[in-house]
C-alpha cells in the first residue's frame, strides 16, 4: 500500500485533532429543555444523591471562585427551605487541589451535598462558560434553566424558577 | 521536503502557545499570589521607583497616564 505524502498525512492529522479538540463543546452542552444525563458516568468522587424526582439545583463551584462563596448562604438557604418540597442542591466542587477544597467546605459549611470533579469530565460536557454555572432541573430530569454567574441580585428571580419548577407535578 | 518538515514543526510549536484556558481551570490565576497589589509596602516601593526614574507619580491606579495634562 502506498503511504500518502508527508503533507497530506499532516493535514489530516490537524484536521483529526482539530475535530477531536471540537466536537465535546459542540455535542455535548448542556442546554435548556435538554435531558440531564446520568451523573453516574463522570468518574465524581463522593456519594451521589439520588435525584430521581427531585427539583434539583447542580452548582458547578470552587474554592478560588469568589461568586461561588457570595452564593453560598443563598444556596443553602433554598436547600433548607425547599428540601421537604422535594428540592436539593447539589454542588459540584471542580478543584484541582482535595485539600482546598475540603478546606473550603469546612469553613463555609454548606448544608448541601457535594461531589468533586477531579477529572474534570463533567464540567467539560456541561461545557460550562463561567463559575459559577448552575443548572436547574425539574423533577423528570429536564435542564430547564442555566445560570452563569451568580450576584445577589439573582436570588429573586432564582427562587420565583424554583418554586415555579415544584409547583409543577 | 526537509525545510516543509521543518516550518511544520515550527508552526506546531506556535499552536502550541494557542490553549485556551478554561473556566474550571483558572485555580492558580485566580490565587492571592498573582495579585499585583497583594503587598502595600511593595507597590509603594515600586511607586517610588516609578516616580523616581519616570518622573511620574500615580501613573498606577488613578485616571490618566502619568503625563501631566489631565
Amino acid at each position: 500500500m502506498k503511504r500518502r505524502p508527508f503533507i497530506q498525512r499532516s493535514i489530516a492529522a490537524t484536521i483529526s485533532a482539530i475535530a477531536v479538540g471540537i466536537s465535546p463543546s459542540l455535542f455535548a452542552a448542556w442546554k435548556e429543555n435538554a435531558m440531564m444525563p446520568a451523573l453516574s458516568g463522570f468518574g465524581l468522587e463522593g456519594v451521589i444523591p439520588k435525584t430521581n424526582g427531585k427539583v434539583v439545583y447542580l452548582d458547578f463551584l470552587a474554592s478560588w471562585c469568589a461568586p461561588c462563596k457570595a452564593s453560598f448562604p443563598v444556596l443553602s438557604t433554598w436547600h433548607n427551605k425547599y428540601s421537604s418540597k422535594g428540592f436539593m442542591v447539589l454542588g459540584v466542587n471542580v478543584d484541582d487541589d482535595a485539600a482546598a477544597m475540603q478546606a473550603f467546605l469546612k469553613k463555609n459549611n454548606p448544608g448541601f451535598p457535594s461531589v468533586r470533579d477531579a477529572q474534570h469530565k463533567l464540567v467539560a460536557a456541561a461545557d460550562v462558560k463561567t463559575m459559577p454555572t448552575s443548572f436547574l432541573i425539574d423533577r423528570k430530569g429536564v435542564i430547564r434553566a442555566v445560570h452563569n454567574g451568580f450576584h445577589p441580585k439573582d436570588e429573586a428571580a432564582l427562587s420565583a424558577k424554583i418554586e415555579s419548577l415544584l409547583a409543577e407535578s | 521536503m526537509n525545510l516543509l518538515k521543518l516550518l511544520l514543526c515550527l508552526a506546531g510549536l506556535c499552536l502550541c502557545s494557542c490553549a485556551n484556558v478554561k473556566p474550571w481551570e483558572r485555580g492558580h490565576l485566580a490565587s492571592y499570589l498573582m495579585r499585583g497589589d497583594r503587598d502595600p509596602l511593595t507597590g509603594s516601593i515600586s511607586e517610588h521607583v516609578w516616580f523616581t526614574r519616570e518622573a511620574f507619580a500615580g501613573g498606577r491606579g488613578v485616571g490618566g497616564g502619568g503625563c501631566g495634562c489631565n
